[in-house]
């Protein structure tokens, strides 16, 4: 049986999301930064819910998905803004930071679409699909705009390579050498929060920082470089999300993200056992008689 | 008498965080004292105490301090950390640290026992902080920081006291405070393990050595240990001058 | 609103609001003074897969097969994150986020293949919480409070969440002084000759229950806010260990009891119709309650 036109494009567009997730996460993750994805996950839901109550209001289609993800991506980067903000006290640690506002946030959410099940067009946008992701729900044109903003990321990090390399590998140095760090930071938030907001819908808010950090972990057990690691995290996070897909294709009611996530952990788990870079594996080297 | 029982004695000791052993087969007994464990960056030292204390695993070999299994000595040995390892913003005041030297001694629960309390006190006044013992840590400067630390030690009224890099970047009031506290339990026969990285003042501070480069290069009294020949064959040939004075100046590679 | 009405509608969720709010802040100061926020995070995930899996076995949607098999996915979980530390080199940040993120997805899992979701373990419970479905209609007026046979009828929920928050105060009260070095420094504890593992181990153990217990009032994300929020807040107004950990506790319950209140029964007072999801009210609340405490924290550090 030949699939469907929207299943090929669902699939597409999924495995773009992955390739972009894999991209960005590679960077976030050597940066120290790849849990921030789940603080920009879960802040989006009152942006998704505040963008429905929009588009009813101006009359726009329900399941129309642009008003939704510039309402997550604008929570989403209230979400950092809040993060940066609790740095600065000296006194909330990241981790704590992180923790705070994907809850706070995702809470906020939660009561705001209590309320808004009382608006019958807000109501029909199922949004709750947001949460664990729905691959299957999702249209043809969402997929190609979620593809699009993908391959944007993924082509911002080959022009960004250097500064980024740089960034991740030494800001000490790299601030010294001339290069604006906190700009370079900026941007991977940046980017960070267009990958989580696009693969929304596809992967769910609660899973999305799993596409962020499964695919570079299980990565760099395998290169020892970073141009290396990078083409084998977008690999793997685009294998992820084909997976996902076509798992949520056959099985319409196991959530996208689920099936997103699983494919990341056998990754993971095979590279932790055979990655030729991984410990266990320099370790057998070194024990080996020279 | 306790005095003639070694404080610490390792057979053989290994330890390996990745591939490469970061301390191997160091067969060496300390003598009652006061005792500095010298050699270069990344030779092991820190290393060394923390494995002895059995924070780390170790590979191989043995450990036996005041002549006991170390499990066995566990809350009898002072302990002074490496400045740095602790949230400085953490809710607890220069007493409150102290106070925790006796946190298995004392019961778990309720008030803290008046001879704690005292024994915490007292511990601040010996090393200057008494004024202090209120402040929040973290509104303290580095060498009072240090200072607290080193009476937290204290307060485990223990026969050996192993320390960390106790003059890592302190101010002059710091390092007196801990150079008349070093005398002052020599004197009482205590003995102490101190990683110590200033070798012009090695001499006037401890009695005996170990000289380690991820293994024992030399070890025992100043005079037999600490020579010119020994300090040169564990800094690898990276020292410049060993004068016949009392000073000694060194370079090290990176 | 008569005295029957109250104790049958609002009393349940009020309570059991109160007590998860108030484990939750107890053991939660403790968890972001150890910097560990982060496993708030994870052991909230990461008890579903146990709590589907108690529920599969028994088929009984009851306390103690799914806090067991919560406890055990937490143990997993912890030790999980421990080996993926290790064996790829990652640091605690992202091995958490590796580790309960699968947890998750294999409950999600489970909860598909078991069919526990279409009969009464139900999705909207784990994402949302539904505290407003705890009731006592056996409760008739005030005499309630003391007639055996009806408290008898109380919501068997409620009954474990008060077991885990007596479990917490107790457990955190008598390891009071161990607890606060072990948060302080934990490498010190061991030289002391502490049982660090095993402090460590309970306290894993104590988020996780208090997670499940909290898990089917307020949901399991939304404990994380319970968790966090009130231990944040606190940590930017207090330099004192105690006030930081029962502090937190105090607060985690009033922004539990005053979240119900705004969410329901103050809107239906008022006589309007709106109702809002009382979790997604206390998670707002706490990130309020931090936002307030930054604010006032500010101030005091440019005071003193």
């Amino acid at each position: 049986m030949i699939p469907a036109y929207n299943t090929l494009v669902v699939l597409a567009g999924c495995g773009l999301l992955g390739l972009a997730a894999g991209t960005v996460g590679c960077f976030a993750l050597l940066r120290g930064r790849a849990l921030v994805a789940d603080a920009i996950g879960h802040a989006a839901l009152p942006g998704v819910a505040l963008g429905a109550l929009a588009a009813a209001a101006l009359g726009i289609e329900a399941r129309s998905l642009p008003p939704l993800l510039i309402g997550a991506a604008a929570t989403g980067v209230l979400g950092v803004l809040a993060m940066q903000a609790l740095g600065r006290t000296g006194r909330i640690r990241e981790d704590a930071a992180i923790a705070v506002v994907l809850s706070a946030f995702y809470a906020a959410g939660v009561a705001m679409l209590s309320v808004l099940q009382a608006v019958p067009e807000v109501a029909q946008a199922g949004l709750s699909h947001f949460i664990l992701g729905q691959a299957a729900a999702l249209r043809a044109a969402d997929a190609w705009g979620a593809g699009a903003i993908a391959a944007g990321c993924v082509a911002a990090c080959l022009v960004l390579f250097r500064p980024l390399a740089a960034a991740c590998f030494d800001a000490e140095f790299a601030r010294v050498q001339g290069l604006r760090v906190g700009a370079v930071d900026l941007a991977l938030l940046g980017l960070l929060v267009l990958v989580c907001v696009a693969g929304l819908q596809a992967v769910g808010l609660v899973l999305v920082v799993a596409l962020i950090v499964l695919p570079p972990a299980a990565a760099r057990l395998w290169a020892g470089r970073l141009p290396g690691m990078l083409a084998l995290s977008g690999g793997f996070g685009a294998a992820c999300g084909l997976a996902g897909a076509a798992a949520s294709a056959h099985w319409p009611d196991l959530p996208t993200g689920a099936g997103v996530v699983l494919a990341g952990a056998v990754l993971l788990g095979v590279s932790m056992l055979v990655g030729p870079e991984s410990p266990r594996a320099l370790r057998r080297v070194a024990a080996e008689p020279r | 008498m306790r005095a003639s029982v070694p404080p610490i004695e390792t057979t053989g000791l290994t330890v390996a965080y990745g591939p490469n052993p970061a301390v191997e087969d160091v067969t060496w007994t300390a003598a009652p004292g006061l005792t500095a464990i010298v050699g270069p960056n990344g030779a092991g030292k820190s290393t060394l105490l923390r494995a002895i204390l059995g924070l780390i695993p170790v590979r191989g070999g043995s450990v036996r301090i005041l002549g006991e299994a170390p499990a066995a000595m566990r809350g009898r040995v002072g302990w002074l950390p490496q400045r740095a390892a602790v949230d400085w913003d953490f809710p607890a005041s220069a007493l409150d640290v102290v106070a925790m030297a006796g946190t298995r001694r004392a019961r778990w629960f309720g008030p803290l026992p008046r001879a704690e309390r005292e024994a915490a006190r007292a511990a601040l006044a010996e090393v200057g902080m008494a004024d202090y013992a209120d402040r929040q840590i973290g509104r303290l400067s580095g060498g009072q920081q240090q200072r607290v630390f080193l009476a937290r030690a204290l307060a485990q009224d223990a026969q050996l006291v192993l320390m960390d890099e106790p003059f890592a970047a302190v101010d002059a009031a710091t390092e007196s405070a801990i150079v008349a506290i070093l005398r002052r339990l020599g004197a009482e026969g205590r003995s102490v393990v101190a990683v110590h990285h200033d070798l012009a003042t090695v001499r006037d501070y401890f009695d005996q050595v170990l000289l380690l480069n991820r293994r024992v290069v030399a070890a025992g009294p100043m005079d037999t240990a600490f020579t010119a020949e020994t300090v040169a064959a564990a800094y690898g040939g990276k020292l410049l001058r060993f004068g016949a004075g009392e000073t000694a100046v060194l370079a090290e590679a990176g | 609103m008569d005295a029957a009405s109250f104790l049958q509608l609002d009393l349940p969720p009020l309570l059991a609001a109160l007590l998860a709010g108030a484990t939750c802040g107890l053991l939660g100061s403790l968890l972001v003074l150890r910097r560990e926020s982060l496993v708030a995070d994870a052991l909230s995930h990461a008890v579903l897969p146990g709590i589907v899996l108690g529920f599969a076995l028994t088929g009984l949607r009851a306390g103690l097969p799914m806090l067991g098999g919560a406890l055990v996915a937490a143990l997993l979980a912890v030790a999980a994150i421990g080996m993926v530390q290790r064996w790829a080199r990652l640091e605690a940040g992202a091995a958490t986020g590796a580790v309960f993120t699968v947890f998750f997805a294999v409950g999600l899992l489970g909860l598909e293949v078991s069919g526990a979701r279409s009969v009464d373990l139900d999705l909207d419970c784990v994402l949302f919480g539904q505290l407003e479905t705890l009731v006592w209609p056996q409760a008739t007026g005030w005499g309630s409070l003391v007639d055996p046979a009806a408290l008898a009828a109380l919501p068997r929920q409620l009954g474990l969440m008060a077991v885990v928050a007596a479990v917490s105060a107790v457990a955190v009260a008598v390891c009071w002084r161990p607890l606060k070095l072990l948060c302080f420094d934990a490498g010190y504890a061991a030289v002391l000759g502490l049982p660090v593992r095993a402090l460590e181990t309970g306290l894993a153990l104590l988020v996780a229950a208090a997670a499940v217990a909290a898990f089917e009032s307020v949901g399991s994300i939304l404990v994380v806010a319970l968790l966090v929020c009130p231990a944040a807040a606190m940590r930017l107004l207090t330099d004192r260990f105690g006030t930081q950990v029962l502090g937190g506790a105090a607060l985690g319950a009033g922004l539990a009891a005053l979240g119900y209140g705004l969410a329901g029964p103050l809107p239906a007072a008022l006589g309007s119709a709106l109702s809002v999801n009382a979790a997604g009210m206390i998670g707002t609340l706490g990130g309020v309650a931090v936002a307030l405490a930054a604010l006032l924290g500010r101030h005091r550090a440019a005071a003193g």
